[in-house]
């Protein structure tokens, strides 16, 4: 989004960083920018180097070759100044089984000269009742809540959150959507590793789409959309049958599949129109119409030829 | 960076070290096991023993002494190991393992914090059991009261320091699952040799020579005598500070907070 309301300098400038394990590359020659305010997505599949990456931008994991700056800061050598402004939320991370969710909040909430309302964040996240349970006793999902409070709960400037909604059920992932909505809308800037192209599509002004170590784009998730096509399907099953030159013959159409009863027609501009209009000149109708967008998921497929969720290669005719 | 300033940064509330504190004493009440080894079974085991007539009775074998005034001291050096071995090193093997300093390595609290929170609790709960102990054996049972107060008061700090830095480098190299048996391996030939199968004054020439050079030993030789004749000789006053400062080197050395 708007670059316009950021101050001169990025909010968080990663340039060719560059991290391995052994023989292994995690990250490789990654760059980009994040202007304050902003939602950033690094998108990619399990294994991509995202946590890797947002491991080295909180000081935790010393990058091999590149720089950093988050807000200026050197993570590896300015780490007590960088966490007090980054709220973080870790995967490989836990909490003391023995203290009850009240405790916990409690004592990350002391370690903030500002910290949040804690009773507004609880009540948002769903935890008010969970309060004298001990985290031990809680499910996946309340863990992961409690964790995305105590990300919060400094006030942070910028929040660096890996794989944020994983494990919520639907609601509880909307209603962590909307919380993050109004941490952006407080002006903090928030950097959300996940391999869920809704969420994505949903939250980030933009989306760097990762994958083996390596940066493949990074736009908004509309613009990389756009990149796969810019292009819709609209999916029917016809009420007779017909010449598919009825269909290929428009300027509106690319391509058409059959599958079983079904036809597939790929293509862009004003398609289900022209589809329908054409199949009425032939006497037909249409019926089970489904139209679909071209998504983050197709703009991941078309440039690494690989799935998102999985990372399985795709096999292409 | 300097030390200083990543143990004490200054953007970081001091309040939060007592927050720190007050949850480590909460899941100490919890899980307790330090508490038990450290607190409970020496208190029990001193009562038990000062309850049997024959052991307040001056043995000859003992050089005059009654069993009950030789156990004592160990009981003492029994609380500062139990605490420093299993009540420090057992939470902070579970916490780097399970990845809750990894967590608080993303805050403004420095890890360390947890660590020194946990010093605090154990020597805290070290010191007082070492009061109740004195006061259940002198009210209780007719101990008289340490020849020398200042010994004793430097005999225990000593002792403290380095068990409790042998209980850091256990902290240092324990994983949760290791964490038990390093601290019986620990706990057990050590307090064997400070008396606590068979007490010192009936030990060999060379066995209590040996004795007097291992830390406990050491320990239970300096924490005695100020007990029972006056100030404490040389070599424990000796013997300790170098353990101490053998062991917190190698703690220092290999401590990892992931």
């Amino acid at each position: 989004m708007n670059a316009c309301t950021g101050p001169d300098r990025p909010a968080i400038e990663v340039l060719h960083l560059r991290k391995t394990y052994g023989d292994t590359t995690a990250v490789d020659d990654v760059s980009f920018s994040v202007a304050e305010g902003e939602i950033f997505g690094i998108l990619g599949p399990n294994g991509a180097g995202k946590t890797t990456t947002i491991e080295c931008a909180l000081g935790l994991r010393r990058p091999d070759s590149g720089s950093i700056r988050v807000m200026g800061l050197n993570p590896g050598e300015d780490r007590e100044e960088l966490h007090l402004i980054v709220g973080a939320q870790l995967q490989a991370s836990a909490l003391p089984g023995l203290l009850k969710v009240g405790e916990i909040l409690g004592l990350y909430r002391s370690f903030y000269r500002q910290p949040a309302d804690v009773a507004e964040l609880v009540r948002v996240l769903g935890l008010a009742g969970k309060l004298k349970n001990y985290y031990m006793s809680l499910s996946g999902g309340q863990k992961q809540r409690l964790s995305v409070a105590l990300a919060l709960i400094g006030r942070p400037k910028i929040a660096m959150l890996d794989e944020v909604t994983t494990g919520l059920d639907p609601q509880a992932r909307r209603d962590t959507w909307d919380l993050l909505d109004g941490v952006r809308d407080r002006g903090a800037t928030i950097v959300l590793v996940t391999h869920y192209m809704e969420e994505a599509e949903r939250l980030c002004d933009r989306v760097a789409l990762i994958d083996r170590g390596r940066i493949v784009a990074i736009d908004s998730p509309a613009a990389l959309a756009q990149r796969a096509g810019g292009g819709q399907r609209v999916r029917f099953v016809p009420s007779g049958p017909f010449d598919e030159r009825l269909l290929t013959g428009l300027p509106e159409v690319q391509g058409v599949e059959r599958h079983g009863r079904h036809v597939v027609v790929s293509g862009s501009g004003d398609l289900v129109s022209a589809v329908i209009l054409a199949l009425a000149s032939a006497g037909l109708t249409a019926g089970h119409v489904q139209v679909e967008s071209a998504t983050l998921e197709d703009a991941f497929v078309l440039l690494t030829g690989r799935h998102l969720d999985n990372g399985v290669t795709v096999s292409r005719p | 960076m300097s030390i200083r300033s990543s143990l004490l940064p200054a953007g970081t509330p001091r309040a939060a070290f007592r927050m720190i504190v007050l949850n480590e004493s909460r899941i100490a009440r919890r899980l307790p096991l330090g508490l038990l080894v450290g607190v409970v079974l020496p208190t029990v085991l001193l009562v038990i023993i000062g309850s049997v007539r024959h052991n307040r009775q001056h043995l000859q074998v003992l050089g005059g002494l009654t069993t009950f005034s030789v156990y004592v001291p160990i009981f003492l050096a029994m609380v500062i190991a139990a605490l420093a071995f299993y009540g420090l090193p057992i939470p902070l093997a579970i916490y780097r393992d399970q990845g809750i300093l990894r967590r608080l390595s993303t805050t403004p609290v420095p890890p360390a914090w947890v660590l020194a929170a946990q010093l605090v609790l154990n020597v805290s709960f070290a010191a007082a059991e070492l009061v109740l102990l004195l006061v259940v054996a002198m009210t209780g049972f007719g101990i008289a009261a340490p020849k020398s107060a200042g010994g004793l008061v430097l005999a225990v700090s000593l002792s403290m320091a380095t068990v409790f830095a042998i209980g850091l480098w256990v902290s240092a190299i324990a994983r949760p699952r290791t964490a038990g048996i390093l601290a019986a391996v620990c706990f057990f030939p050590l307090m064997s040799f400070a008396g606590l199968l068979f007490p010192r004054a009936e030990m060999p020439r060379a066995l209590l020579d040996a004795s007097n050079l291992t830390p406990l030993g050491a320990a239970v030789q300096a924490i005695q005598s100020a007990l029972l004749d006056g100030f404490p000789p040389i070599s424990p006053l000796l013997v300790l500070p170098a353990y101490a400062v053998i062991f917190g080197a190698l703690a220092v050395r290999f401590f990892r907070w992931e």
